[in-house]
């Protein structure tokens, strides 16, 4: 359970203090599949990055599967990031030099895991994702689509509670898209938590709650009916 | 995370920039290479130098006018005109005395012509005695050497060196032919083979005379040096204790002289030329730290450019910690790799130049490389941090922001 409550996060530009975050109460469960939409600026990503433990509030409370996160240090919220959460961002993130399988394996790397258990469970979620024949492809001979398949899978290694996609359609074309947002779906209906940060009304449509930013506060908190 | 998935990791990242990468070899290798070479060229000197002299024997002594350590009285000496007591004959002769002491000869040099026929060359004399022939251990190419007999006879008599010989009797044996050297006539008993240089001195060319002969020719009474032979390695301080005790007897109680010993003279010249090793070795080493700043700014370069990675490493959990050993891996493979290829320079280098001066024995001495490696790792670790530390403290929200 992620447990945001009176969270602000403010930033000093020039001599102006931006509220990107204000006074926000929210509370995301086990499973849910939930969308953030908003103008730009209106704090979607920044809410994106207190959740996932990039970024640290200006204040108020932050508790991750009931354990107060807001004020831990870098080292401490990279092992929570590690152990819960899943990035997927707008332009993947992958590292060129690395093939499709050492990108996925990457968090196993910084782990410790041994090579033989990695590459196995690594392959085991490439080909879940349909990237069986492109294990031993860099990037750049990969498309976009293939690219964020990539990316979907380096995210699922460590088995996270939640996966945190800012804009994961962003760059990619509607058929790709759908492809990403098809994995996702999937991976959501087998337990896994899904907050998707997107301008697309129809990527942010799909989702079962849709969460509404303007100025730094939530101001839509709607869920689909259950069926 | 593994040391062996750090090291990986940090050689993939300086495979994806070959030329930089290259380039930052070479500069790290040409500093470790001049180490390497320059030390080569100091110890190839010493060796040559050190060569020189103990090829004149370690039981050799050499008895100067003077003392090192208070030459010629000091600053009132040198006001009230008094030098040191000069070397005779006879303290030569007194010297033979002692029990330990195998040969003696004197010395007195200088510089005179000498002529044949029409033929003329400046050369230089060497007033010896018999004994010389042993201590120097020369060889003679034909004829005899000085004979035995008292030291004060002034026979008028010559051996010459190889090059004297050749050049003044071209195409003859000089046996029993005069030589007129300045004013004085003598009989060439024989000629040296060729010696080539002896301690800085060539002995090709010079003629030899008895020592009394010499004398006359320079118009003197003096010795410029006496060359004494201890019976072996282990009497030469006993003999050296001798000698000094025979000379202060006879300079009226003063101990006015000084003895040199081969050992000491090698070992002096030994540490000089270490010294000077070292100085290059110094110099040499300053191009390793210049190399380390190259290091400092490819690495700067390095995580600007690697930006977006570091906060993607940060998001998939990588502690900060993880994110400095990184760097510090990469700018360490770096340096250490490029010493390797500065090491591998030096020999070849050294091989050339074994090729072009066949005299000179090149050799780096392993500290020399060692420590050129060491220095260059060091270097590059020093000035990794700086770049390893900005990477590690980077702001994930930030460095995500950069693709």
């Amino acid at each position: 359970m992620m447990e945001l409550s009176g969270i602000c996060r403010e930033y000093v530009v020039g001599a102006e203090i931006v509220h990107a975050l204000d006074n926000v109460d929210l509370t995301i469960g086990e499973g849910e599949y939930v969308s953030i939409m908003g103008p730009s600026g209106s704090g979607k990503s920044t809410l994106l990055n207190v959740l996932g433990l990039l970024d640290r509030p200006t204040s108020g409370t932050y508790r991750l599967q009931g354990e107060d996160v807001s004020h831990l240090d870098d080292d401490s919220l990279a092992a929570h990031r590690q152990r819960h959460i899943g990035f997927i961002f707008q332009f993947f993130h992958l590292i060129p030099r690395l093939t499709a399988l050492e990108n996925v394996e990457l968090p196993l790397v910084l782990a410790g895991e041994a090579p033989r258990a990695r590459r196995e469970r690594a392959a085991a979620i490439l080909e879940s994702v349909g990237l069986r024949a492109r294990l031993d492809h860099r990037p750049d001979q990969l498309s976009g689509g293939e690219r964020q398949r990539v990316a979907i899978g380096r995210a699922l290694i460590m088995q996270p509670s939640y996966l945190l996609a800012d804009e994961p359609t962003g760059n990619l074309d509607t058929r790709s898209g759908n492809e990403v947002m098809q994995i996702l779906e999937q991976l959501n209906r087998g337990g896994i938590a899904v907050l998707i940060v997107t301008h697309d009304p129809a990527i942010g449509d799909r989702a079962k709650r849709h969460l509404k930013l303007r100025d730094g506060k939530i101001v839509g908190d709607v869920r689909e009916p259950q069926p | 995370m593994k040391a062996r998935d750090v090291a990986r990791m940090s050689l993939q990242a300086l495979r994806r920039y070959p030329l930089r990468t290259a380039m930052m070899l070479l500069a790290i290798a040409i500093g470790v290479a001049a180490v390497v070479l320059l030390t080569a060229v100091g110890e190839g000197a010493r060796r040559y130098v050190t060569g020189q002299f103990s090829s004149l024997g370690t039981e050799l002594l050499i008895v100067l006018p003077g003392r090192a350590d208070t030459a010629g009285g000091g600053i009132q000496g040198l006001l009230v005109g008094e030098t040191a007591r000069e070397l005779t004959l006879d303290d030569t002769i007194a010297i033979m005395r002692s029990p330990r002491i195998r040969r003696v000869t004197p010395l007195v040099l200088g510089a005179g012509t000498a002529s044949s026929g029409a033929r003329e060359r400046d050369i230089t004399v060497l007033g010896t005695g018999a004994a010389m022939l042993e201590i120097q251990h020369w060889i003679m190419e034909t004829g005899r050497f000085l004979p035995e007999g008292e030291l004060d006879t002034a026979q008028p008599v010559c051996v010459l060196g190889f090059t004297v010989a050749r050049e003044l009797f071209p195409g003859q044996s000089p046996l029993g032919e005069w030589l007129r050297l300045g004013d004085a006539r003598c009989r060439v008993l024989g000629v040296l083979s060729e010696q080539g240089l002896a301690g800085g001195f060539n002995v090709d060319e010079t003629v030899i005379t008895p020592v009394a002969n010499a004398q006359q020719i320079f118009n003197t009474s003096a010795v410029f040096r006496i060359l004494v032979e201890a019976n072996d390695r282990d009497a030469v301080t006993a003999a050296r204790r001798d000698i000094l005790e025979i000379i202060k007897l006879r300079h009226a109680g003063e101990e006015d002289i000084t003895v040199v010993t081969q050992d000491a003279l090698v070992s002096t010249f030994d540490s000089i030329f270490n010294m000077i090793t070292a100085g290059l070795a110094a110099i040499a080493a300053i191009s390793l730290v210049v190399a380390g700043v190259l290091i400092m700014n490819v690495m700067l370069v390095a995580v600007s450019q690697r930006t977006g990675e570091i906060g993607l490493l940060k998001a998939v959990g990588a502690r900060n910690g993880q994110i400095l050993a990184l760097f510090l891996t990469e700018a360490a493979c770096l340096s250490l790799l490029g010493a390797c290829f500065g090491i591998a320079f030096g020999a070849g280098g050294i091989w050339l130049m074994k090729i072009l001066f066949p005299v000179l024995d090149f050799a780096a001495p392993l500290w020399a490389s060692a420590s050129a490696v060491g220095v260059a790792v060091a270097s590059g670790l020093v000035f990794g941090i700086l770049p390893a530390r900005r990477a590690a403290a980077l702001d994930p929200v930030n460095a995500l922001m950069k693709r």
